[in-house]
């Protein structure tokens, strides 16, 4: 059974192979969303500077990229390793789907990935050089730029979801129709899904640091606009995840019944009024939940947007599969996929609740404490969600790597030794480690640190005159304390 | 016909790596000589601060765009060199946060530490890739479906270590004549000291490599004993950087090691081609551009995107180097 990656008490060439890119993919985006959705708000922040010169929000943006570099660094990283073991783990694979895989992968780095980086350098260096409207546009690029990147990731994962415009040729997949691939309904739910769960990871991340200095009043000047922003945008973001996950459900049922039925541990197809599963216990051997705390009816809505309709099971869709792929056990690692399935959707639907009373409260112009205390701690909500949205998503899609077309144990690199595996495993494993160490204790600093207070009164003055930091301003180059945001000296 | 422009576009994009990352590495390998207290080692990074990442953006387009169109020389290539790409994929990781972070915390211990890691993450990629080169040309061991059957010691040898060792001292050549560029004053005078020192052992090794280049590989079956005017050029070029520093031009000193490097690239690729991995098991298992290629319509699909695409891309990366043409000096505001 290799397919049950940490069930395995002796780990095969596949399991090593997998934990490695499991591993890779979920640190990755412990990162990638807070990217996306922080550098959004940035690009707000500083559109509002641009517009009315009221320092506030400059020093509010300068804070928040301190803590959009650190995490900028280390999502860029990871996403290389990400790119390069389709090669080194999954050579297999590369041969097989390469041919319709690549392309999203290659446009992604000349459309989006040059794009968010070149800007990103321009952004950092560029105070003095550029003109205020350049250096707007700049920022506007970068968040941009990672949507995009978002999009073309997306639309390679689809494809190993639910392979479109291709043909079987040749003992591979073969691309004849790039329209359909960009069209893949697969990609028009995931993409918009993880985007607005970008945003609202990034309004979270905002909101949570900004009630924590709130509490300590620290620099509420700052933080209270940072706030009311963030709290808005945690609202578009949740909401609309909540919603574009609900049609995720749904199509699920016509493109992935397998996974749909993992995700609820339904052995047996449901009867017409399909309930809804809260939590469970799951015998995988007797093919039972021998324990259930159901909400009547819920499935079926869930599925199918009314209070009837039968969702297939686990057992007559392995015996289709069968039928179909020849014998063989089809169905993905049910535990793993029913709780990563309710994981998400509670944190999900807690953050939304929470997003929904906070910015009622906010709009109304109230800032309760207790909101602030919850804020801080509803930022784990994301991270939860985001983590276990892609263990359902991958691990529920096993035992294919592509659906219906390639198992992932087929994939592999065959001729990569198991010596060599336990190498990049363990090396990799240090290092994420260890950076995520460091990563930490930066966060924590920066976010202690706060916005450097000095800086700010020295720049109002500069900047109520010029209209925008420091632009064409030489003299102060030389000046004692250089004038700069993330300059911590 | 497509293949022979996918092989171009993708030698172009290898081109693009090594020659902007090349001085990057350079730059980072020469960060303790240059940078002797931590001011000057902000300064040393600062001459690459806002270009460093777009650069290594040219790495993850090459590496995209062989999967894209040929894969099979993607999933060879990757696969068979795979430690050796562990350790540059490692020291990336390493390279790139430790600059974002070194400058984070007001602690001199703290910014060594990722100062020393970065100068370990500059070292490694080009002593990979000189390595994973070398071997290219060489030929490794592999079977019938493209995958590695070899041992790693079969790839080190006499001959990859040189191509290692001659990779890293061009790019710290070339980073060397990159911070004369981009600096004035003591920064300036150390790095045209240490561009100096470094050009002869440069010039030496990398003679040495071209001359083994004909004893260990079929090169001149590939190739004839009259490789043409382009290795000659890269060679000339190398040869060149040492007069125009005597005469002041530092300028024209960069665009030469870069022409070394650009045109060693091509070098490399052309005595590939029409192959792209060569297996020294049986010349009728190698990879060729028509044998590792996508389908033609995928080709197609992706010249299209690129021809749109590369233009701006240069566009952008161009401009952003004109932006910050303004040489660093001791002055300068610092943001690492």
């Amino acid at each position: 059974m290799a397919h049950t990656v940490l069930g395995d008490e002796k780990m095969t060439n596949v399991g090593l192979a997998r934990l490695q890119f499991g591993g890779t993919l979920l640190y990755h985006f412990l990162f990638v969303p807070l990217t996306i959705g922080l550098g959004l708000l940035i690009a707000i922040l500083e559109t509002f500077y641009y517009r009315s010169h009221n320092d506030v929000y400059r020093k509010a943006m300068q804070f928040w990229m301190k803590i959009y570099l650190v995490n900028f660094a280390v999502g860029v990283v990871t996403g290389i390793i990400q790119e390069f073991q389709f090669g080194t783990n999954w050579a297999d694979f590369s041969r097989f789907v390469g041919d319709v895989f690549g392309a999203p992968l290659a446009i992604e780095t000349l459309m989006a990935f040059f794009l968010e980086s070149t800007f990103l350098g321009v952004w950092i260096f560029g105070w003095e050089k550029l003109s205020p409207k350049v250096h707007l546009f700049a920022i506007w690029m970068v968040a941009l730029g990672s949507a995009m990147s978002a999009f073309w990731i997306l639309a390679a994962n689809s494809f190993m979801q639910e392979p479109v415009g291709f043909v079987f040729r040749h003992g591979r997949t073969e691309m004849v129709n790039f329209f359909a691939v960009l069209a893949n309904p697969q990609l028009w739910l995931e993409f918009p899904h993880t985007l607005f769960g970008a945003i609202a990871t990034g309004s979270i991340f905002m909101a949570a640091v900004s009630s924590y200095h709130l509490i300590r009043h620290t620099n509420d000047e700052v933080f209270e606009p940072s706030f009311r922003i963030a709290m808005i945008g945690a609202l578009i973001g949740s909401v609309s995840v909540f919603i574009l996950g609900h049609e995720q459900a749904q199509h699920l049922i016509v493109a992935q019944p397998m996974k749909m039925a993992a995700s609820e541990a339904l052995w047996h197809t449901s009867p017409i009024h399909a309930p809804w599963t809260i939590v469970g216990t799951i015998d995988t051997k007797t093919h039972s939940d021998p324990f259930v705390l159901q909400i009547p009816y819920l499935l079926s809505i869930l599925a199918y947007n009314r209070l009837s309709g039968r969702v297939t099971g686990l057992l007559e869709l392995n015996h289709l599969y069968q039928l179909r792929y020849g014998p063989g056990n089809y169905m993905p690692p049910i535990v793993w996929t029913f709780w990563a399935f309710r994981t998400m959707i509670f944190a999900g639907t807690t953050m939304m609740l929470i997003a929904i009373i906070g910015a009622y409260l906010t709009i109304k112009g109230k800032r309760p404490h207790w909101l602030l205390v919850l804020m801080e701690w509803t930022l784990i909500l994301p991270y939860l969600s985001n983590t276990a949205g892609w263990v359902m998503t991958e691990v529920g899609r096993q035992p294919w790597a592509v659906f219906g077309l390639l198992k992932t144990p087929n994939g592999i690199s065959p001729t990569v030794s198991i010596s060599e595996l336990w190498t990049t495993v363990i090396g990799y494993g240090i290092l994420y480690l260890s950076i995520a160490a460091a990563a930490i204790y930066l966060f924590l600093l920066i976010i202690h640190q706060g916005p450097s207070q000095e800086q700010g009164q020295e720049n109002e003055e500069e900047s109520s005159k010029h209209g925008y930091l420091l632009h064409g301003h030489e003299s102060l180059r030389h000046a004692k304390s250089p004038v700069h945001y993330d300059d911590l000296h | 016909m497509l293949n022979v422009t996918w092989f171009v576009l993708a030698v172009v994009l290898f081109i693009g790596y090594f020659f902007l990352e090349g001085f990057d590495y350079g730059v980072g390998m020469l960060l303790p000589v240059v940078g002797r207290n931590d001011h000057d080692r902000r300064l040393v990074l600062s001459t690459i601060g806002p270009f460093w990442d777009g650069n290594e953006v040219w790495l993850i387009a090459s590496g995209g765009s062989l999967l894209a169109a040929f894969p099979a020389w993607y999933a060879s290539f990757l696969s068979s060199f795979y430690l050796a790409f562990f350790f540059l994929l490692a020291a990336l990781i390493v390279r790139g946060v430790a600059i974002e972070f070194r400058s984070r915390v007001e602690d001199l211990r703290w910014r060594q530490i990722w100062d020393s890691l970065f100068v370990w993450g500059s070292f490694v990629p080009p002593l990979v890739w000189g390595f994973i080169m070398a071997n290219m040309v060489r030929g490794i061991p592999i079977d019938a479906q493209g995958n590695f059957v070899g041992s790693l010691l079969q790839l080190v040898n006499v001959y990859s270590i040189l191509g290692a060792i001659s990779v890293a001292f061009v790019f710290a050549l070339h980073g060397a004549l990159f911070l004369m560029i981009r600096t004035k004053g003591v920064l300036h005078e150390r790095a045209e000291k240490i561009a100096y020192r470094i050009g002869p052992a440069a010039t030496g090794i990398f003679l040495i490599f071209v001359v083994m280049t004909y004893y260990q590989t079929d090169i001149v079956r590939r190739l004839g004993l009259d490789p043409g005017p382009i290795p000659v050029f890269a060679f000339l070029s190398m040869i060149a950087v040492r007069l125009f520093l005597q005469r002041g031009q530092e300028k024209w000193a960069f665009v030469s090691t870069g022409f070394t490097i650009i045109l060693s690239t091509i070098t490399i690729f052309l005595s590939l081609y029409p192959d792209v991995m060569i297996s020294s098991l049986n010349p009728s298992w190698n990879l060729t551009i028509y044998n590792a290629a996508a389908n033609p319509y995928s080709l197609h699909v992706m010249t299209i995107m690129t021809i749109f695409l590369l233009p701006i891309v240069l566009g952008y990366q161009a401009w952003s180097y004109w932006v910050f043409r303004k040489r660093i000096d001791q002055h300068s505001k610092l943001e690492y």
